[in-house]
């Protein structure tokens, strides 16, 4: 067999996402974020709504996902991607609108919009990265960060007396009753990325039933600021990030699990 | 046709915004402006037109969810009093620096910090000297009256629409709060989406179909490209000067003494100018309606006939400042304000020009 009979599409077995663009990922080498593209974009894709979806990239790593996802997009200041949404949402009712937020844009300094959105039950889809820390300012201490983490700003580890415990944020907004779907995944192995394809799915379906707000957290890694190899940090994800944030669907079509 | 009515000056803004056909309203309550929410809430625009109104969590969330609209291409705005205005500022920093059109109203109240619920005009460097960071400027309309709370609604939607960039409606708690007949213009329809797709789809993100994708955001972290976006903002800019600076002369022709007042200040003004011309002194009226632009020749030319122009405002003295730069010092110009919301009479006005101008 020739290389390019191997290349043919019906040949293929794995293709670039399709509505991935060119543009190279400015991620680290190891970060879960393009996997976390790649699966939202698949479900687009799949879902045949990519002319209809419009996104809202946050501040932090993925504060240029508009440069890497082939859709519509506007840009958030850090922390109000939920507002933006909403406001889209309401005045757009027929399209298919989401976030994509870390944990210190989403959890800190946005607090305040990811629960009012949440709880109005917006239409919408929030695709949460928790990697516990501040990635795209150097490793700083984010509200996720876990007990005893070190970070650039913890750089005696994260003490809770000091500093309160690490913000279970998930867990908070699916007890509002605007919000439908929750569910907290990984990206770290093949299997773990084909569950969190599904959730994203299943919110993206959400939003065409206009059942309210749907909410998938994908715990991931950040080995440069958690200053471990990419393997390390995802053996290290699993031993110390999973207890703290267990994976699974924590509520579905409105009830809790 | 149009209709006439009774009505507060937040009140007449919040119909014409209806009228205007704008798509959508956030806002979050603040005296004195609380008002413009109220009656849009009242008035049930979804059913009238199908305008979207949202009580926000926050003055943030507010300007936020202009910023989400606005990015789609759809007529918005929101609307808070001073402490709110400062929340709002870094959305509007960043709607100037992503190009987006859309409406912000202040109903100035006194400051600094919670400061008094009472009118003031102590926003003034706010609005016209950024407020925000970074380099950027609002148009900014200055009404006078519940007429120009109404008329201004629309006006300001046009210049947010030709520039593609944040108006802004200064206005204070006597303009907002008093009541004065006004004529409402009839109902402009809302575009629907199909049109907004057609007017703005080669910016807006309203899904790609047909198109390349659209992106809407004020980061360039090339520096090359984001000194390309400055510099197409200081074009606007200079646009907005050569094509949409307002102002209105009130007898100047013949006058000795100026005064330069803009909003509540003016309307008290215009009554100190009658006091002043039965006593024999001939004093003319200079209202800039944009603040930003500002009428700097105008008030050039008028320094080359007037001994000397005094400042009104409610305010320490800050507009003072661009009429210094405005006659370039060829004339003494001094500065009148009250603070903590209490409003100047007519006679002080009178008397603190005699005093500092005339002397």
């Amino acid at each position: 067999m020739e290389v390019l009979d191997i290349i043919k599409p019906e040949n293929q077995v794995f293709c670039k996402t399709k509505l991935m663009t060119d543009c190279p990922l400015s991620y680290c080498p190891g970060c879960g974020h393009g996997t976390a593209h790649n699966l939202t974009m698949e479900v687009i894709d799949e879902m045949g709504i990519s002319e209809d979806t419009i996104g809202v990239a946050p501040v932090g790593c993925s504060v240029l996902a508009y440069d890497f996802m082939n859709i519509d997009m506007t840009q958030a200041a850090h922390g109000r991607a939920p507002a933006v949404a909403t406001a889209i949402a309401r005045t757009w009712p027929e399209k298919y609108v989401f976030t994509y937020q870390g944990d210190g844009d989403l959890a800190a300094i946005g607090t305040a919009e990811t629960i009012h959105a949440c709880n109005r039950g917006e239409n919408i889809v929030i695709i949460f990265v928790n990697n516990g820390i501040y990635g795209m300012t150097g490793g700083q201490m984010a509200p996720t960060t876990l007990e005893g983490m070190k970070s650039s700003t913890s750089p005696y580890g994260r003490d809770i007396e000091t500093m309160g415990a690490p913000l279970k944020i998930t867990e908070l907004i699916a007890n509002l009753p605007g919000v439908n779907f929750v569910s907290r995944q990984s990206v770290h192995t093949h299997k773990h990325a084909r569950k969190a394809k599904k959730a994203i799915r299943k919110a993206f379906e959400n939003i065409k039933m206009k059942k309210g707000l749907s909410f998938v957290e994908i715990v991931s890694n950040c080995n440069s600021g958690w200053k471990m190899t990419p393997l390390e940090s995802n053996i290290w994800m699993e031993k110390n990030m999973f207890p703290y944030f267990p994976l699974g669907d924590i509520k579905v079509d409105g009830k809790l699990k | 046709m149009s209709e006439l009515k009774l009505m507060k000056g937040n009140e007449a803004l919040a119909e014409a915004t209806i009228r205007a056909g704008a798509d959508a309203y956030f806002g979050y309550p603040i005296t004195p402006q609380t008002e413009i929410i109220e009656y849009l809430m009242t008035e049930q625009p979804e059913k009238r037109t199908g305008m979207v109104v949202l009580q926000a969590e926050s003055e943030l969330a507010a300007i936020n969810m202009v910023y989400g609209a606005a990015s789609t291409g759809k007529k918005v705005m929101t609307s808070s009093s001073s402490p709110g205005i400062s929340l709002k500022l870094e959305g509007i920093s960043y709607m100037a620096g992503a190009e987006l059109p859309g409406v912000i109203v202040n109903v100035v109240r006194g400051g600094p910090g919670l400061g008094t619920i009472q009118p003031s005009q102590a926003d003034y460097f706010q609005s016209v000297k950024g407020g925000g960071h970074g380099d950027y400027k609002l148009y900014v309309l200055a009404p006078s009256s519940v007429q120009e709370m109404s008329d201004f609604v629309e006006d300001a939607f046009d210049i947010a629409f030709k520039y593609r960039a944040p108006v802004l409606i200064l206005s204070d708690g006597l303009i907002g709060q008093m009541m004065e007949k006004v004529y409402l213009k009839d109902q402009k329809p809302r575009l629907t989406n199909e049109e907004v797709i057609e007017k703005y789809g080669d910016w807006a993100v309203t899904g790609k179909k047909g198109r390349e994708r659209n992106i809407i955001t004020s980061l360039d972290l090339q520096s090359e490209k984001m000194e390309a976006r400055v510099r197409r903002l200081m074009k606007k800019y200079e646009k907005m000067e050569k094509e949409d600076m307002r102002f209105e002369k009130t007898l100047c022709d013949d006058a000795d003494y100026l005064i330069v007042a803009y909003g509540s200040s003016a309307r008290i003004s215009q009554k100190a100018v009658e006091l002043g011309r039965k006593k024999g002194i001939k004093i003319g009226l200079l209202r800039p309606i944009t603040l930003f632009p500002y009428p700097k020749q105008p008030l050039f030319e008028l320094a080359n006939q007037v001994k000397g122009i005094l400042s009104v405002e409610l305010n320490a003295g800050q507009m003072v400042e661009d009429v210094r730069l405005a006659v370039e010092h060829k004339i003494p110009v001094a500065h009148f304000g009250r603070t903590g919301g209490i409003i100047h009479t007519p006679e002080e006005i009178l008397e603190a020009l005699e005093q500092k101008i005339i002397k």
